[in-house]
């Protein structure tokens, strides 16, 4: 079997956080905790502290390394108190895969509706999908890099999904175009 | 037939392929199909017919064959119903032929045929409507017999199947000339191209035409042209171009369904592409009619465009070919014969006086042409010769013999209009070619209401008075730069010089001769997969069939496979003649997808064996695995049934699990609880709305069991409320509750109470939950450490949080089975540490795990619903006695004014009971509560069900709850239960709980 040009693994441990309320007034607690400022919609943002990315007009998800989220919960609670807003941990309500390489786009093509073309789907986009039969965010990390985040329940589904659409032998020749893949 | 001494543009003769059909072993040649295969080996005989078993050959080159289905491949790799026309030779294939026993030759079904007079149109619904009960015992499966295409597989597939999704400015299907001028426009222009052509070669019937009429397009010979077209749409970044690959749908808004036939060594068969295109071009083509003559069904009669195909790319041909033709195009099959070197005795011609640049040229070629004529076609297994009638005659007379082993037949082309019309795209009537073509005024709309597909090429309209090529590329400049319009891509295309011959104008010939008598009329076959004749088609509308859509299906022309691509013009064409009116007034049918059968297996994708759905699995699903656990589908979820030890059955392992959890310790997984949090200064408002009690009074730290009803006041959910916080509560839902109710929440907040300041979150998987159960279970809550559970502390129905054994958790003290219970909550990546620390600290206690069987039991002794069982969608709360979880104070909650209405007060409305069976039996799950005498359908009247029953292995016997009619009034009566044997039991109305009714076990 060849090798495969894009390789799905599981994400390294993160600490998330479901951030609900009026996304104009969580512009400052969020910029505390990420270093970062809110995302357009469909996207994410990257700072020094975190991640924080679209989920619906009134909800983010923020991303942080896995020590720093009880203080980061705190921080958050704090910085809200007095507020109408929903602050919740889900870190293990969540399962993640990373998919890398020059084939990432093809092999999500496989599996969910959305636009990957790159226009749509670049670097810092941010989408609430569905992948097979089940519920997917993904999130566009660099050209060839992809996160899916899914129900930690799922996550056996979801990891068979894209490991069949990795398939080596079944190049999909969409977004990357090797010259055997074009007929 | 015979395979040509040379020529053959396609094929590789320096290679040979073996295959089989019907066991016979053969050979062909790499570039041929299974048809061209077996016609150059000589079988012109490769089906028999649905209705007659009439014997049958190949009749076209591509897509639209009707005859030659065969099934592919044996054992689980078999296929049925597949086109040998575009199934591309392999070594090692293995065909059979279908619908024929016990052999293709020898058909006992063709007695079908003798008895034709006797199975009309529509013969099923005549002859077999009485005596009633003959059509399912006797009738149906006799004619699934007789009648039928190919068999189903019987094994599971082996093979492996994808799907793909793409987003694409153009989707151009068809990759003739046309479907490459317009991808190459579009693509120049800058819009990204998918390019997708079904058969494995690019430039559709262009070549082809060429070796009878040389063609240049901008200066360059018609494959040249192709070549280089091919050439750069490779090169272009922004081109996608598949090979093999079909346009099979067209739904709503530019939503194109393509199916890829792929190759690759253990890769996957097929996949199917579902694609959002901003723009469609519809280069689909166009397919040739047959013309309706009496012997036009036997093996040898091929569609004119089908004979050229094989003689030039495949260099099969038959060895003497009548060609039968009412235009210009078949005299192209009989010079590219002639050029070939195969003999064509003569042109039987419709027109008075064809006098078209082809047939000068076929003149000049020594072709003999008979003008105004028609012919019948004799001859046993296949065609042995025709004879030539007067055009106007009755199709009787005696006319010219003429020895042939093929008739080249031509009606004229109809474009490929499915996808058009599958768009919702409306079709004009061509009167000069005698065709319905896209009506450019009437296209497929997009979400905006704009237009989103243009024909391309010859599928846009017929009209070759200018030669069909140029026709072709001057309508695929108009459909690029219309697309490309749309797009905001402007394009002005250069106009591209075609040389070719130009044609005359046809003559539509819809029976052949025109006054073709009754016998002649039942020889003339109009579809020939489904047995469909003109005399069928007359019958009918002599019957009073009026619609064309009626006589569709009371004929069954077009049905099937064939969907309308090669029977439907001529057949509309007959039935408007039948009923003295212009084609356009009769309409056409519509045109459904898929335009080409796709695999079962390409429609489900990945989605079989692990894949086939996905399984929701708790934190704790790999240690339940290893303790043997015996599952359950709850939802999606996987739930353990029962924990077997040893040999245990199921039934001892609930006893078992069931006693020691009322004696000891019992353990549930009830990770899969849906988990809801509600907040914010309008949540307790919110709350008492969703739910039928009061849950803004509930002080933080406690928990109270709720109901939720739909609008229509009936109950579909209920779990334990905890108010987490001042303005924070976690609404517990049952298992496959979570999303319905998070989502019922979010629809009343988002629609209705769109001012309301609250916030909802489904957190279900962040927690893993354990309900530690039974007399031992503070005890081993206290081994572990860390948090009180003491009775002061934590009484029956408060909540804690803290670490227990050092893992953060909250406890809430509730109790589904009637015992002393704590559920804990700890998060879903820790409860596996918190499961094996119960398991171990517990061992001296007498810990062991539980599964739903038993925790349905524990429930049902304790007369507590489950939603589900004791509710179908037509119970309200009231029936099921929890009047004390409704409020009547407040103003309203969702169903409340429902639950007012006159039936829903309606004494006489089944309320639940528990009902004990004389003799401790145990009562049949879903049984009836029977009355004396019969209802008005003469079943027997009832008076309530069962809705959950169980041998309860705490009391010894069997228990069980139903819905009765007014039955808490009738405490202690004697009711009857018939069994599925036709005995019955008698059971006692009794109180729903049997067990611990004071309730003193769970506040112990």
């Amino acid at each position: 079997m060849p090798e495969p040009d894009t390789r799905v693994s599981g994400a390294p441990p993160a600490g998330r956080i479901t951030l609900k309320g009026d996304l104009a007034g969580l512009a400052d607690p969020v910029r505390a905790v990420t270093g970062a400022g809110l995302p357009d919609p469909l996207r994410f943002v990257e700072g020094e502290g975190g991640r924080a990315a679209w989920m619906a007009p009134d909800e983010l998800l923020l991303t942080v390394p896995p020590d720093a989220l009880p203080a980061v919960l705190e921080e958050l609670e704090a910085g809200l108190a007095g507020r109408h807003a929903l602050v919740a941990d889900v870190s293990d309500a969540r399962a993640a895969f990373v998919l890398e390489g020059a084939g990432a786009r093809d092999v999500l093509a496989k599996t969910t509706p959305i636009d990957l073309r790159r226009a749509s789907f670049g670097p810092g986009a941010f989408r609430r999908t569905r992948m097979g039969q089940v519920a997917a965010a993904l999130a566009c990390l660099r050209d060839d890099r992809m996160e899916v985040l899914v129900f930690r329940s799922v996550a056996a589904y979801a990891e068979g999904l894209l490991q069949t659409a990795a398939d080596p032998r079944a190049p999909l020749g969409l977004h990357e175009r090797p010259a055997d893949a074009r007929s | 037939m015979m395979r040509l001494p040379t020529g053959g543009r396609r094929i590789d003769r320096s290679a040979t392929l073996r295959f089989t059909f019907d066991g016979k072993p053969h050979e062909g040649h790499p570039g041929d199909t299974l048809a061209t295969a077996l016609l150059a080996a000589g079988r012109t005989l490769v089906g028999r017919s649905f209705k007659y078993h009439r014997p049958r050959g190949v009749v076209a080159s591509g897509a639209e064959e009707p005859n030659a289905l065969v099934n592919l491949g044996d054992g689980d790799r078999h296929e049925p119903n597949v086109r040998a026309t575009v199934t591309e030779l392999f070594e090692g294939l293995t065909a059979t032929s279908q619908n024929r026993w016990p052999s293709l030759e020898r058909d006992v079904g063709a007695v079908n045929s003798a008895l034709a007079r006797f199975l009309p149109a529509g013969f099923y619904y005549k002859t077999f409507m009485w005596p009633k009960p003959f059509w399912a015992s006797i009738y149906e499966p006799l004619i699934r017999r007789s009648a039928g295409l190919g068999r189903p597989p019987e094994a599971s597939d082996p093979d492996r199947y994808e799907l793909a999704y793409a987003h694409v400015d153009v989707v151009v299907a068809g990759g003739g000339v046309a479907g490459l001028r317009a991808a190459l426009l579009a693509a120049e222009a800058g819009a990204d191209v998918l390019l997708a052509e079904q058969t494995p070669h690019w430039g559709g019937r262009a070549p082809v035409d060429a070796a009878a009429d040389p063609i240049a397009i901008d200066g360059r010979p018609a494959e040249a042209w192709i070549d280089a077209a091919v050439a750069r749409l490779r090169t272009m970044p922004n081109v996608t171009m598949r090979a093999r690959m079909t346009a099979v749908g067209l739904y709503d808004h530019g939503y194109v369904v393509l199916d890829e036939r792929l190759a690759a060594p253990q890769g996957p068969r097929h996949r199917l592409w579902r694609v959002r295109a901003r723009q469609v071009i519809a280069a689909t083509g166009a397919i040739e009619r047959p013309l309706a003559f009496a012997g036009n069904d036997k093996p040898g009669v091929m569609l004119a465009s089908a004979v050229r195909d094989h003689a030039v790319d495949q260099a099969v041909a038959p060895r003497r070919t009548v060609v039968a033709t009412n235009g210009d195009d078949a005299y192209r099959t009989a010079l590219a014969l002639h050029a070939a070197g195969v003999e064509v005795p003569a042109v039987v011609d419709a027109r008075a006086a064809p006098d078209g640049p082809l047939v000068e040229r076929a003149r000049a070629a020594g072709i003999r042409v008979l003008p105004g004529s028609g012919l019948r076609a004799g001859g046993g297994r296949s065609v042995e010769a025709v004879h030539v009638v007067p055009i106007d005659g009755t199709g009787k007379e005696e006319g010219e013999r003429i020895a042939c082993d093929a008739v080249a037949m031509s009606g004229g082309w109809s474009p490929a209009v499915h996808l058009w019309s599958q768009g919702g795209g409306k079709l004009r009537w061509d009167e000069a070619w005698s065709s319905f073509a896209p009506d450019p005024g009437r296209p497929p709309t997009g979400a905006d209401g704009a237009p989103v597909v243009c024909a391309a090429g010859i599928a846009a309209g017929v009209d070759p008075s200018g030669g069909p090529t140029a026709a072709a590329l001057a309508r695929a400049d108009g459909a690029a730069a219309e697309a490309l319009g749309r797009l905001g891509l402007g394009a002005a295309p250069e106009p591209l010089a075609v040389e070719e011959a130009a044609e005359h104008p046809m003559e539509a010939v819809w029976i052949m001769p025109r006054r073709a008598a009754e016998a002649v009329r039942e020889k003339a076959f109009l579809d020939l997969q489904n047995d469909v004749k003109v005399s069928d088609v007359q019958l009918a509308v002599r019957e009073g069939f009026q619609s064309v859509e009626h006589t569709k299906r009371y004929t069954t022309l077009g049905m099937a496979t064939d969907q309308g691509k090669l029977s439907n013009v001529n057949g509309l064409a007959v039935l408007s003649d039948a009923l003295g009116q212009p084609i356009p007034q009769t309409g056409t049918t519509t045109f459904r997808p898929p335009y080409t059968p796709v695999p079962m297996g390409a429609i489900a994708g990945e989605a079989r064996g692990a894949l086939f759905q996905p399984v929701r699995r708790t934190p704790l699903h790999g240690r339940h695995e290893a303790a043997g656990a015996r599952w359950e589908p709850v939802g999606q979820w996987r739930r353990p049934y029962c924990f077997p030890r040893g040999d245990e059955t199921e039934a001892q392992a609930v006893e078992r699990e069931v006693l020691n959890t009322r004696r000891r310790l019992g353990l549930l997984d009830a990770s899969t609880l849906g988990k809801i949090v509600v907040k914010g200064p309008d949540a307790g408002r919110f709350l008492d709305m969703i739910y039928t009690g009061v849950m803004s009074s509930l002080k933080p730290g406690r928990c109270r069991y709720g109901l939720i009803c739909s609008e229509n006041g009936f109950l579909v959910d209920d779990g334990v409320v905890v108010r987490l916080a001042e303005d924070a509560w976690l609404c517990h839902t049952t298992t496959g509750g979570a999303g319905a109710m998070h989502a019922h929440m979010e629809e009343w907040l988002q629609t209705e109470w769109w001012d309301w300041r609250v916030h909802t979150l489904d957190v279900t998987e962040q927690w893993g939950q354990v309900a530690v159960v039974g007399p031992e279970a503070r005890r081993a809550l206290e081994a572990l450490g860390g948090m009180d559970v003491s009775a002061e502390a934590l009484p029956f129905m408060a909540w804690a949080e803290g670490r227990l054994a050092g893992i953060p958790a909250r406890i809430y003290r509730i109790s589904f089975s009637g015992e002393l219970s704590y559920e804990v909550a700890v998060p879903s990546g820790r409860v596996g540490e918190l499961w094996d620390r119960l398991r171990k600290i517990g061992e001296p206690l007498g810990a062991s795990p539980y599964g739903t069987e038993a925790l349905h039991v524990m429930r049902a002794e304790k007369g507590f619903v489950m939603i589900g069982d004791e509710t179908d969608g037509t119970v309200i709360p009231q029936d099921l006695g929890l009047d004390w979880a409704i409020s009547k104070k407040k103003a309203d909650y969702i169903g409340k004014r429902a639950q007012a209405r006159v039936h829903m007060t309606d004494p006489e409305r089944l309320r639940l009971v528990g009902l004990e069976a004389e003799g401790g039996a145990v009562l049949p799950d879903g049984a009836y509560v029977a009355l004396a005498g019969r209802n008005d359908l003469g079943q027997r009247a009832t008076e309530g069900r069962v809705t959950s029953t169980y041998r309860s292995p705490t009391l010894g016997r069997g228990i069980a709850m139903a819905l009765v009619r007014r039955g808490p009034e009738r405490m202690g009566e004697m009711v009857e239960v018939p069994t599925l044997d036709g005995a019955a039991i008698r059971a006692r109305i009794v109180s729903p709980v049997f067990y611990d009714p004071e309730g003193a076990r769970a506040r112990a």
